[in-house]
């Protein structure tokens, strides 16, 4: 019997609290397994932390310094990246833990591929930007600021403004959450289906239709290693619109 | 066909998709209640405690760096201090030695100048001395001579009167034995001279 991945996988049956708005499933479980690993990872690495960094400080070092610098500096310069660096570095550590998981043995399914965490962080980078940009600007002078960009003849605005609105308060976070959120799904449907493939044609397939089973595995294996990197891809762009929206949000001119 | 378990399977993802009534795009409550909850509880470990830890010890060595290289610093302008000290020194001493050796010759010289100097006065001494001693004696010699030479010319004098000279023999006679007298006067004084 051939099992191809289906919607479904993303909405596994209840296994505690069902009907509850505490309802545990599969997919809840694998995202509480990647905060635990998160949160061991960094607070034991937070508690050793030397002057004198061991090799598993110097691999947290490493990215926490991509995040300060590759990412809040480059964006935002060091000025105003710095009061910000806490927050992209969270953010990126937590979306990559999450996404992580999609190609993890036994957990086998991104955290963020069903669309609740998206949204969570999503939301957060919204309010983040909205609220930074109000509080340097006022709230007159934020919507002016980002929906009557300076230096455009009056008419302009009356195509432009619209489109700003729906930039600022709707598309920023919606393709934040639809782009994590779909490429975490697709990539979870490319394995799920190369590997159920393999199964089915070693076990089950006659035959010389065996030998393709090897032809999916390997395609299962290049989606594997391609997963790990969406996976990070994924957790470095949400972080760096992250950067990104913040910039346009405080910056004084566009 | 080699793509048809992969059609089939792509069917399948599709029909399956078609049965279910839902729709990845509405969240379940429980998805963001637990999406929230784990997004604050990442939040605050992170940028509470963790962040801040790892800042503070990357604050700690950037400190420690600088302070090393400012120590370096300090201990380099020291020892540049040191020598310069040193040099400084090294050049008073010098200056010194050579003072000290000018001084020494200078006074060398004023030495030899003075010994000269006194040698000299020895020498103009003892030649005023010995000048004295035959003034002196010159002296004594012309009083003597003088008291000689008068008691003589009265001797003489009283003989040339007495014997009245007539002509010349006579007179040649007198001087004669004047003369004659007077040698043998001078050898009576030598010889009573040298019996003193």
């Amino acid at each position: 019997m051939f099992h191809p991945p289906s919607l479904a996988d993303f909405f596994p049956p209840a296994i505690w609290f069902e009907g509850t708005p505490f309802e545990i499933n599969r997919i809840i479980l694998v995202r509480l397994i990647a905060v635990v690993a998160l949160m061991l990872i960094f607070i034991i690495g937070a508690r050793r932390a030397k002057l004198v960094p061991g090799r598993f400080q110097s691999i947290l070092e490493m990215g926490l310094d991509f995040c300060r610098n590759s990412i809040a500096y480059e964006i935002l310069g060091e000025k105003d990246g710095k009061k910000y660096v806490p927050i992209i570095t969270t953010i990126f550590f937590a979306v990559f833990f999450f996404n992580i998981t999609g190609v993890i043995p036994f957990l086998n399914i991104a955290g963020t591929s069903v669309i609740g965490l998206p949204i969570i962080f999503a939301l957060w980078v919204y309010f983040l930007y909205l609220w930074q940009g109000v509080k340097k600007f006022g709230v007159g002078g934020y919507l002016k600021h980002s929906l009557f960009p300076p230096g455009v003849p009056w008419p302009i605005y009356i195509l432009l403004t619209p489109v700003e609105a729906l930039q600022v308060f709707l598309l920023r976070p919606a393709t934040l959450v639809i782009r994590l959120l779909a490429n975490m799904m697709a990539g979870h449907l490319l394995l799920a289906l190369c590997f159920a493939a393999t199964s089915f044609l070693f076990f089950e397939a006659s035959g010389a239709l065996k030998a393709f089973g090897a032809v999916t595995f390997v395609a299962g294996f290049a989606f594997f290693l391609l997963e790990v990197f969406v996976a990070a891809l994924q957790a470095y762009v949400f972080s760096i619109l992250t950067a990104v929206y913040l910039q346009m949000s405080i910056s004084e001119e566009h | 066909m080699i793509t048809a378990p992969l059609v089939a399977a792509a069917y399948s993802v599709a029909a399956a998709a078609e049965e279910e009534e839902v729709n990845p795009l509405l969240p379940h409550t429980y998805d963001i209640v637990w999406s929230l909850v784990i997004v604050v509880i990442i939040a605050v470990v992170f940028i509470k405690y963790a962040l801040p830890k790892f800042q503070a010890v990357l604050d700690e060595r950037t400190e420690k760096i600088e302070g090393g290289l400012q120590h370096a610093e300090a201990a380099q302008a020291e020892a540049a201090e040191l020598r310069a000290e040193y040099e400084q020194q090294l050049a008073d001493a010098r200056t010194e030695a050579a003072r000290i050796k000018e001084a020494a010759r200078a006074e060398g010289g004023a030495i030899v100048t003075e010994l000269k100097a006194k040698a000299a006065a020895e020498a103009a001494r003892t030649v005023e001395t010995a000048q004295r001693q035959i003034e002196a004696e010159r002296q004594q010699a012309a009083v003597s001579l003088r008291n000689d030479v008068g008691a003589l010319a009265t001797e003489l004098a009283s003989k040339i009167v007495g014997e009245s000279l007539e002509d010349s023999a006579r007179q040649s006679r007198v001087v004669d034995r004047f003369l004659e007298e007077l040698e043998a006067n001078a050898t009576a004084t030598t010889s009573a001279g040298k019996e003193n």
